[in-house]
């Protein structure tokens, strides 16, 4: 099977971007609406964030990225805006398990030497990260099998539809 | 092998030998939702083409936004009734209060699988319940095929000796290990509370506790369950549902933290990490313009009680907002009764109906630009109260009592 590779541009945030930046809270009133939620992706981290991304762009964070809530509609409007991967130092709990039922690769990497705009080409087969921009390489760490089976699936519903159970 | 309790509660559950690292499959005892993460999650549900599994230990809270303050949640509310009645799960509505409260109260018990589609699902640790928060994905499932699978996280045991001092509590204590640890510093594991100051802790202090373990990234914070675990059962008229819960002696702690109980100040969280935690007293100046005292965290009786004595035949700063959700219907009634509203009321304070209410910035007291809130919830991200130009302290109801009155961060020790 021919190897997935996906090219983007960078958008680099901080330490600990919490649900609350990827989606504040008080636009709950927008969940059942999901275009007109997702115009405010990343809104608290960087207002202009639904203008400049565009498909296929990565999402590239220090430590703790999606802490906090358990809503899933933050690695959603995350998807919704084009991001087709998130790279991290670290990732909270809930928020991994949500974008992988998502169907959105989370990668953790040392991510110090990417900056905004950047140029990466991420091989999800291999775990490389290739920087375009500076022409530099890293690796990053092996998704969990289980979250694997299900990502491979394009996320937990597509996966329960298919197998009608967990198949671990 | 000796077991921690999650160890424990997920083998026998999962009918395997579950050890840490470990993943399993196990059957879910209460899966809920609440009025901001259901809709989606019911949308999933329907995509799985399935029944609930069992719609009996299936809950749909709306506690979010009660009342509504718009059009879009009401018809999400609407939604949300309508499949109730559709699918006979149960249903808490209106005046009812927060999910993590009335699961505590009316549903959890030791050795339960608790799965809930709330960060702060974590809570019914406390009864000795292997509780976590997930996403919808995850809960759309659990409602469809009445199990889940866990990875047997490895736990850090969380010792606590020594008596409390007065005006300190088990918020502070929380607050004081998230700080020592870190918002990361149990990203994966299992916090597990024991020690001799444990085992004397009232349920509502080990409630605040269970409820803030997820703020430093932790799958569950849990407690045994013991004789206090009865009394509270008893209490709730499910006493038959007991049985005693502990860690075995020898059990693999990834690490142990010892925090000795009397040695604790009130502690204070400042914007915008929960793990920016510094004494109160050494942030005495800060002045505030709202105080909102309630939620899943600090929204207990015993919360009320420790607000009303401090409060008592006082008045709140002219400069300060003071806003009160006790956290369910019940303890808003017995709060009458016990005079503590009244007090409150007569301090100056503003009661919501039982809910959520001001914490996650959806209404009943959103922060104007500028402006400061020290609340006895557990969370202080940029916009958690709904104005990223706005922060939030957080601390305990004696603290936020103390600084209603000065109109500052005040240690309530200070306070007559």
């Amino acid at each position: 099977m021919a190897d997935v590779i996906l090219k983007g541009r960078a958008f680099k945030f901080g330490d600990n971007i919490s649900t609350d930046h990827i989606i504040p809270g008080r636009y709950a009133h927008l969940r059942s609406n999901l275009p007109e939620l997702a115009k405010h992706a990343m809104e608290d981290a960087d207002p202009s964030f639904p203008q400049k991304v565009n498909k296929g762009d990565f999402i590239v964070a220090g430590n703790n990225f999606g802490l906090g809530s358990s809503r899933e509609h933050a690695p959603l409007v995350i998807k919704m805006s084009g991001v087709s991967a998130i790279l991290a130092k670290s990732v909270a709990r809930i928020f991994f398990r949500n974008a992988i039922n998502q169907g959105m690769p989370v990668l953790i990497c040392d991510t110090d030497k990417i900056t905004s705009g950047d140029e990466l080409e991420i091989n999800l087969s291999r775990g490389i990260v290739t920087n375009l921009t500076t022409n530099t390489q890293l690796t990053f760490g092996k998704i969990p099998q289980v979250m694997l089976n299900i990502l491979n699936e394009g996320g937990l519903i597509p996966y329960i539809n298919k197998y009608g159970d967990f198949k671990l | 092998m000796a077991k921690t309790l999650s160890e424990k509660i997920l083998s026998i559950r999962s009918g395997s030998d579950a050890n840490a690292g470990d993943i399993v499959i196990v059957p879910v005892d209460l899966a809920f939702v609440q009025d901001t993460t259901g809709p989606l999650t019911i949308r999933q549900f329907k995509e799985t083409g399935k029944k609930l599994a069992n719609p009996s230990h299936t809950v749909i809270f709306i506690d979010h936004a009660v009342p509504s303050p718009n059009r879009q949640l009401s018809n999400d509310h609407q939604f949300l009734r309508n499949f109730a009645r559709e699918y006979n799960c149960l249903i808490s509505d209106y005046g009812n209060g927060v999910c993590h409260q009335l699961v505590a109260e009316l549903l959890a018990n030791p050795g339960d699988i608790i799965v809930g589609a709330d960060s702060h699902t974590v809570t019914a640790g406390a009864v000795g319940a292997f509780a976590t928060g997930m996403g919808s994905s995850d809960i759309a499932v659990a409602f469809a095929l009445g199990k889940t699978w866990f990875r047997v996280p490895e736990t850090f045991k969380i010792e606590i000796t020594g008596k409390f001092s007065e005006k300190v509590d088990s918020k502070d204590l929380i607050l004081y290990l998230i700080g020592r640890i870190g918002a990361d510093g149990a990203t994966y594991k299992a916090l597990e509370f024991s020690g001799d100051a444990v085992s004397k802790m009232p349920m509502s202090q080990r409630l605040t506790i269970a409820n803030m373990a997820v703020e430093a990234g932790a799958k569950v914070g849990i407690f045994p369950s013991d004789n206090i675990t009865r009394k509270h059962l008893e209490k709730q008229g499910r006493g038959d549902k007991f049985k005693e819960l502990h860690a075995d002696d020898g059990a693999k702690y990834e690490k142990i933290i010892k925090i000795d109980a009397s040695a604790l100040e009130p502690m204070v969280s400042m914007p915008h990490t929960v793990d920016n935690v510094a004494p109160a007293r050494t942030l005495e100046g800060t002045k505030i313009q709202q105080v909102f005292i309630g939620t899943c965290t600090n929204g207990r009786l015993e919360d009320m009680a420790i607000a009303a004595r401090i409060l008592k035949d006082k008045t709140i700063h002219p400069n300060v907002r003071l806003i009160v959700a006790p956290a369910s219907r019940n303890v808003l009634s017995m709060a009458i009764k016990k005079g503590y509203i009244d007090i409150l009321i007569n301090a100056g304070g503003t009661i919501v109906p039982p809910g959520c209410a001001a914490c996650l910035g959806l209404h009943q007291g959103v922060l104007a630009d500028g402006e400061s809130c020290l609340s006895t919830a557990n969370r202080n991200f940029k916009g958690r109260m709904g104005n990223p130009e706005a922060s939030v302290y957080l601390a305990s109801p004696a603290t936020a009592a103390a600084s209603a009155i000065t109109g500052e961060i005040t240690d309530p020790r200070k306070v007559k």
